[in-house]
């Protein structure tokens, strides 16, 4: 078997960025949730937001850390594997990843360290301020790279020449037509996210009788806001399958399963997509509700992927079943978000043991639709790097050979299956332990076998030095 | 935009990545170094010093190295295009390297059961991600095969023993910077401490000053005769005289417990001439030997683009970064960040 670099390549890409995404998903949010709490507790002074707000900042801090460290291999994965996809585009893309970085990570870094460690050291809104600047870095950088993605999707402002884009026009490039719509649908979904994880939690919290105003708070609240975000994703997703039916119809087709181009299209719930016989097995059809659903007219025509040359099909499973996950997975959402709302009205929110249940096992369903999403929109841009214009099989690194990936592919594999388990076991101890609880854990012990092991502090965590809490 | 197509953007974008790369190397540099000397460290007491001295200020220093690498892909994309695949295992072997000393500030405070195995992420870490950056620069200094704009050759040529030895030379920089850092930070013993092991570091960059500078001039018949040639050799001979000094000083500062600032400013200062040294072995060259920076420049329509924002921003980070570090000035306190 040979090792093909450009599929290693793709798999590397794949795994450092799916597990790099799931971070900003919650982080986005969480960042904008601690400054509302801040804020909360700067204007009134009450001590509930305070004790939410310090103890939603220990989980950020780890969570946003790892986002950190896995976001600062994705610029150099473009350099070491896609070389000549950086100098293709550099002239287009470079500045608005720069700019990334000017705008969006030093705000973060700098408000991020006042954040964590200075609420003793500035006066409260400086802390406050800080807060509210790591919220605005996390959108930034979400502004600016959901830009060079969008850029990627639907290519505009710039011309070929020679091998390489050059810029015509900033704004066309900046607010291509795919933007606007990806941004709201991913904030949206960031905030979600973040919102059903605060859901799950507080739940727990209520369900075994601990933190009970702080969880009652995070629940009502979020789940309030919830009320509003779940069908503003859900029509935020609709506008984005608009501009995608404009833009990138092959790509609409595979998400469909659509081979022949007809007018009052099915809705297909369900089917197994062949691509060698192109067409659908075991379809469950719905008439017309395709059509209505994809250009909002009954009669709508919507492509199929017979009109394309077949090299340029994406691969159409994937996408067909990507998009089915998250869509079902944003009704689980709506229906969840609805029906707890409900709940306010017989007083049974905060004490029915199955609700509480119910939003625990449904915390982690926002990721796996990010991750859906962002492999439906992804995989369905194949086989283009930028769509139409550059094929994947371009873009990789010439120099590189099948064995040089695999051997950093592995790397990157042994990394993350160590530190994402480990983050999820530091932050689940850190919900286990519950707001208010003191900062310090466990004694200070000798973490290195060699060495006296001098002026170790006493076993009582209240003994420290600062007493425990930070 | 035809009123742009006029401007040269280039210099001052070699001014900008230049600064931009200074800065990384300074400020991650202490605290990478720090990192190194914490494996030294003599008890858990000091490891908590240690790394609570850059705890708030590590994810701002590293952010220059985000900034280092698109800034020379939007500055100068076909030298990132030849130069980064060029050192593929350095660079990943520094990613990974990166994640687990980056990780290992949240993990090893709050994950006490396995302090010890993210005790040696932070140092490991650190050292490794020093190291492969050492083989980066080797690897720069001493050239890449090209093949019109591709790099040519195999991801292991960049390991080679100049680049090397110049990996173990940053090593002992980095440790430098750290230790001057550390007596900055921290008093006592611990200071004490700091100022004995930069003194280590310090013979062990000397050596390494010596060794990269005999040895680039040797490999390299062009840089040779940008350093001996006359009348260069007495405009640049206050190059080499300047580095002497400022090391005479900074080993006094080391030597001497009352300088608190001494060692960190001349640790810094022979960073500045080692990076002058390397800017004049090798300008105008971006990919040495290959291209110049006027070969590799990205369009202007783009520098002018980034350039707008730039200027505006780099003065507010400078101002907001310098703000951070003013909150957490003075010695490192046992009752801010980790304990």
């Amino acid at each position: 078997m040979t090792l093909d670099p450009v599929l290693l390549s793709r798999l590397q890409f794949v795994w450092v960025v799916a597990w790099h995404i799931l971070l900003p998903a919650f982080t986005v949010g969480l960042a904008s949730y601690i400054a509302v709490m801040e804020g909360l507790h700067f204007a009134t002074g009450q001590k509930i937001y305070l004790r939410i707000s310090t103890f939603w900042i220990r989980v950020f801090s780890v969570s946003f850390g790892m986002g950190v460290v896995s976001g600062i291999v994705m610029p150099f994965q473009f350099g070491t594997n896609w070389s000549r996809w950086s100098f293709a585009t550099a002239n287009v893309l470079s500045p608005m990843l720069a700019y990334e970085g000017l705008t969006a990570f030093f705000l973060e870094a700098a408000f991020l360290g006042v954040l964590l460690f200075g609420r003793k050291l500035v006066p409260p809104w400086a802390h406050f301020f800080a807060a509210l600047m790591v919220a605005a870095g996390t959108l930034l950088s979400t502004f600016w790279i959901l830009s060079v993605n969008s850029w990627m999707q639907t290519p505009a402002g710039a011309e070929f020449v020679d091998g390489r884009f050059m810029p015509t026009d900033w704004t066309a490039i900046v607010f291509n037509p795919s933007f606007p719509t990806r941004f709201g649908h991913t904030v949206c979904g960031f905030y979600v996210t973040t919102g059903f994880v605060v859901l799950g939690v507080a739940a727990w919290y209520l369900r075994h009788q601990r933190a009970v105003a702080e969880a009652r708070l995070m629940l009502s609240a979020t789940l309030w806001l919830l009320l509003a975000l779940v069908p503003l994703q859900l029509l935020l997703g609709d506008a984005s399958g608009l501009v995608t039916r404009t833009y990138q119809p092959a790509k609409l087709a595979a998400i469909e399963a659509r081979w022949e181009t007809a007018s009052r299209v099915p809705l297909t719930l369900f089917a197994i997509p062949d691509e060698a016989q192109a067409t659908n097995h075991a379809a469950i059809d719905i008439p017309d509700l395709g059509s209505l659903i994809l250009t909002h007219d009954p009669n709508g025509t919507v492509q199929g992927l017979k009109d394309f040359p077949r090299e340029d099909w994406p691969p159409v499973a994937i996408p067909f079943f990507a998009f089915r996950l998250m869509v079902g997975i944003g009704t689980v959402m709506l229906l969840t978000v609805i029906g707890a709302n409900l709940m306010r009205l017989g007083a049974g929110l905060y004490t029915r043991h199955w609700l509480l249940r119910t939003l625990e096992l449904t915390a982690p369903l926002g990721f796996i639709a990010v991750l859906a999403g962002w492999v439906t929109t992804e995989v369905g841009r194949q086989p283009w790097t930028v769509y139409g214009l550059m094929r994947t099989a371009d873009s990789v690194s010439p120099s590189l050979t099948g064995w040089n990936v695999l051997l950093s592919l592995a790397g990157y594999v042994l990394a993350y299956a160590v530190i994402y388990p480990g983050g999820l076991l530091v932050m689940a101890r850190i919900i286990s332990r519950g707001p208010g609880a003191p900062e310090v854990e466990e004694p200070v012990e000798s973490g290195r076998p060699k060495g006296p092991v001098r002026g170790v502090p006493d076993a009582r965590p209240d003994a420290l030095p600062g007493g425990g809490t930070a | 935009m035809t009123a742009n197509l006029m401007i040269d953007f280039v210099p001052v974008w070699t001014i900008i990545l230049g600064l931009g790369v200074f800065f990384y190397v300074l400020l991650d540099g202490f605290d990478l170094g720090v990192g190194i000397l914490y494996g030294f460290a003599r008890d858990t007491n000091e490891r908590n010093l240690m790394m609570n001295s850059v705890a708030p200020v590590w994810d701002g220093n590293e952010t220059w190295l985000i900034l280092g690498g698109v800034g020379l892909l939007a500055a100068f994309p076909l030298a990132f295009a030849i130069i980064i695949p060029a050192v593929y295992f350095p660079i990943a072997l520094m990613l990974l390297a990166l994640i687990f000393r980056g990780v290992a500030f949240e993990f090893r405070f709050r994950d006490a059961p396995h302090r010890g195995f993210w005790d040696h992420g932070f140092c490991y870490g650190s050292a490794i991600a020093t190291f492969s950056q050492g083989i980066v620069l080797g690897a720069f200094i001493q050239g890449f095969q090209t093949d019109g704009r591709v790099f040519s050759g195999t991801s292991l040529d960049c390991f080679t023993p100049f680049s090397l030895t110049v990996g173990v030379s940053l090593l002992f920089g980095y440790a430098l910077l750290g230790a001057g850092w550390l007596v900055l930070k921290t008093e006592g013993e611990l200071q004490a401490w700091a100022r004995r092991s930069g003194r280590i570091a310090f013979a062990g960059v000397g050596l390494a000053v010596l060794a990269v500078s005999a040895w680039t001039p040797l490999a390299s018949p062009d840089i040779q005769a940008r350093w001996f040639s006359w009348p260069n050799i007495v405009y640049l001979a206050p190059v080499p005289i300047v580095t002497a000094l400022i090391a005479w000083g900074t080993y006094r500062a080391l030597s001497d417990p009352q300088s608190e600032w001494g060692p960190f400013v001349g640790a810094v200062g022979l960073f500045v001439m080692s990076y002058f040294g390397i800017g004049i072995s090798l300008f105008p060259m971006i990919v040495p030997h290959r291209f110049t920076l006027w070969e590799a420049a990205s369009a202007p329509s783009t520098q002018a683009f980034l350039l707008v924002g730039t200027l505006f921003l780099l003065p507010v980070i400078l101002v907001y970064t310098g703000w951070s570090y003013y909150v957490f000035r003075g010695k490192v306190r046992a009752d801010v960040g980790y304990h």
